[in-house]
């Protein structure tokens, strides 16, 4: 579909939101071949505005919840869901699973399992970026429980004492698990937390995705000019449990429905206008999103298994 | 031939490395100006610039972890951590990134990247600076592990990691860097997972690898004068293992010990002693022999730390015990 940006943001919401549902759904009848998997449904605005601010030789690292990331990025359905079944079409070869989601040909350096684990990465691809004089830029996306991994700490002082075009977004969804962000840290704000690293933080309301484009095109394009790092905190709230198996009963009721109730979709709707984007509109935009997650789904389910045999390979390059 | 020093040869191997290719960079605590904390990279700074030899804040996860990045989007760096037992700050980049990325995520990406270090005993630098943790590292498929014994190797095994397309752990030894001996003039690589019998012999093979191949080395020659002869191994690479040649060497002889300066219990002599018995068990005279550190942290005082490094003495003992067994032939 040839949009503009303004419904583009709003279809690559839309593709993320029903991608996760179908995915889940896909679970429930046990088609997944593995039991990791964390949807971002109620986060869309973050991945979908950060990457509409990228150009197509940056790169970005991700995270356990990064169907969004990838899909805002233009990772491919097909193979995505291929992967998540277990198939040897997958991103992956069927043996990274949603946890583990990638593909390197759109500078999508890997979805991560270890909470923190990517930030040295992201950081690592922006120094040879800079050493080799290129002009990319790298998003790093992690949730606000990084934070207080010690790498975290490592990576965004680096980062900044080299000026490496690195972004750090933190998707404050504001639970780690069952961890509220005030139970983990005393310093709430990242504007204040990146002024102790000396470069620009901003806290930003993380379900509008025309604030977060704009705070991530200023720091991208900053990273760019070679200025350095941003911190960009995006105050989000994951509608669901932290994996299927969680009921999230350690958030108060009203809070969920205070926060559910600030969906990015309807966020976007109500600032852009019906004329931007029409009910017609919405509807041509899930008539599509639903063919094509019916071919990825087809596409998933109609290829082979991983066979076991393909288990030796690739261990060394 | 030049001889040179173990610390001059791995120099030698950088400088030719960066010079060959634009992408080679280093990075690491004091490796700039300062040298790096055993003057391994004395004056590449101001050779090649203080960006691509590059003063790192202590991180040593980030600096793994920078590595891993860099080398995944096009970079070939070589990352310094000053002493194998600061890696512990690290080891989930190297476990879980580095060693996994390119399996993982399908074969899509490489991590071509060497993380130098070095470990050992003989400065009495006490239980947090004289581990030999190779073991962490080879039971960890996606890594390649080398720890080189000579000047030459030093050489040959360093441009062959930079060269590899796999993250490689490479493990120096504190107590080798002043050790001299010849190296050809001509560049070369010696190949990873390649093992190299430094001393022919028929009577038992000796298996070892890092500086216990000199105290090896000085066995076998006492030994000699007792006409025993011993055929001495060093594995030089640690993963892969070379067991080929040692196999090779241990069905000839018919009799094998492994001597390492790492803790006895599950370290590499182990795992050597299960794969001879696997292969050879009937060809076997005596019971395959360990001869290791006792499982006792190390002390910082260099007369307790002689204690529990293997040496000569006991190396001797070993074989000799291999030599008296009256194990019958099937
Ligand atoms: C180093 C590490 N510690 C713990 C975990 C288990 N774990 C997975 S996700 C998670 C919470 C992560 O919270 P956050 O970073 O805020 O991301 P979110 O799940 O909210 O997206 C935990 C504890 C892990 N995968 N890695």
């Amino acid at each position: 579909m040839e949009l503009d940006l303004t419904k583009s943001l709003y279809h690559s919401m839309l593709l993320i939101r029903r991608s996760e549902e179908r995915i889940l759904e896909e679970m429930m009848k046990g088609n997944l071949a593995s039991t990791m998997c964390h949807v971002s449904i109620g986060q869309e605005a973050v991945a979908a505005g950060v990457c509409s601010a990228m150009q197509p030789q940056d790169y970005l690292t991700s995270t356990h919840r990064g169907h969004g990331h990838f899909i805002a990025r233009g990772g491919g359905l097909s193979r995505m869901m291929a992967e998540l079944f277990g198939k040897e079409t997958g991103y992956c070869k069927g043996r990274g699973g949603s946890m583990h989601i990638t593909d390197v040909s759109i500078g999508h350096l890997g979805a991560n399992g270890i909470v923190g684990g990517h930030l040295g990465i992201a950081t690592g691809a922006a120094l040879w970026t800079s050493l080799n004089k290129s002009d990319a830029v790298t998003v790093c996306f992690f949730g606000e429980g990084a934070v207080n991994e010690g790498i975290t700490h490592e990576s965004i002082n680096m980062a900044a004492l080299w000026k490496l075009p690195v972004i750090f977004v933190v998707e404050n969804n504001h639970y780690a698990m069952s961890l509220a962000w005030e139970r983990s840290t005393p310093q709430l704000s990242f504007t204040e937390r990146a002024r102790a690293y000396g470069i620009p933080g901003v806290d930003v309301d993380g379900q509008d995705v025309l604030a977060v484009r704009e705070v991530a095109l200023e720091a991208i394009e900053r990273a760019r000019r070679g200025e350095g790092p941003t911190l960009i905190g995006a105050h989000t709230y994951r509608f669901l449990g932290h994996s299927r198996a969680d009921p999230s009963k350690y958030r108060p009721a009203e809070e969920e429905e205070r926060e559910r109730a600030r969906d990015p979709l309807t966020i976007m709707r109500a600032k852009v206008g019906a004329e931007m984007i029409s009910d017609q509109d919405v509807e041509a935009y899930e008539q599509q999103v639903k063919e094509v997650l019916d071919a990825a789904v087809k596409f998933a389910e109609d290829s082979p298994l991983a066979q076991p045999s393909t288990l030796f390979e690739d261990i060394y390059a | 031939m030049s001889v040179m020093m173990y610390r001059d040869a791995l120099r030698r191997a950088l400088y030719e490395e960066m010079k060959a290719d634009p992408r080679v960079f280093v990075l690491g605590e004091d490796v700039g100006a300062y040298g790096g904390a055993y003057a391994v990279t004395k004056g590449l700074s101001a050779e090649f610039g203080t960006e691509r030899v590059r003063d790192t804040p202590m991180s040593e996860a980030m600096i793994v972890g920078a590595a891993v990045g860099a080398a995944m989007v096009g970079g070939r760096p070589v990352a310094e951590i000053m002493y194998v037992d600061f890696i512990t700050l690290a080891m989930d980049q190297i476990v879980n990134q580095a060693a996994k990325i390119h399996y993982m995520f399908g074969g899509q990406i490489k991590v071509p990247c060497v993380i130098r270090t070095q470990q050992g005993t003989g400065r009495g630098a006490g239980a947090q600076h004289s581990q030999s943790l190779e073991s962490w590292f080879i039971h960890t498929p996606g890594l390649k592990v080398v720890a080189p014994a000579t000047p030459a190797d030093a050489y040959g095994l360093l441009r062959a990691s930079i060269q590899d397309d796999n993250p490689v752990i490479f493990l120096e030894h504190k107590g080798l860097y002043a050790v001299k001996d010849e190296v050809p003039d001509e560049p070369y690589v010696t190949p990873i997972g390649v093992a190299d019998v430094k001393r022919e012999g028929s009577d038992v093979t000796l298996i070892t690898y890092s500086r216990m191949l000199h105290v090896a080395l000085d066995a076998a020659k006492q030994l000699a004068e007792q006409n025993v002869s011993v055929e001495v191994i060093d594995l030089r690479s640690l993963l892969p293992l070379d067991m080929d040649t040692v196999l090779r060497s241990v069905a000839k002889t018919r009799r094998a010990v492994v001597l390492h300066e790492a803790v006895l219990t599950g370290g590499l002599g182990g795992e050597l002693s299960a794969r001879i018995n696997e292969a050879l068990f009937s060809e076997l005279l005596a019971p395959v022999q360990r001869v290791t550190a006792p499982d006792v942290p190390l002390p910082a005082n260099v007369t307790l730390e002689k204690y529990l490094v293997p040496n000569a003495e006991q190396v001797k003992k070993a074989i000799e015990k291999t030599l008296e067994s009256k194990q019958k032939v099937h």
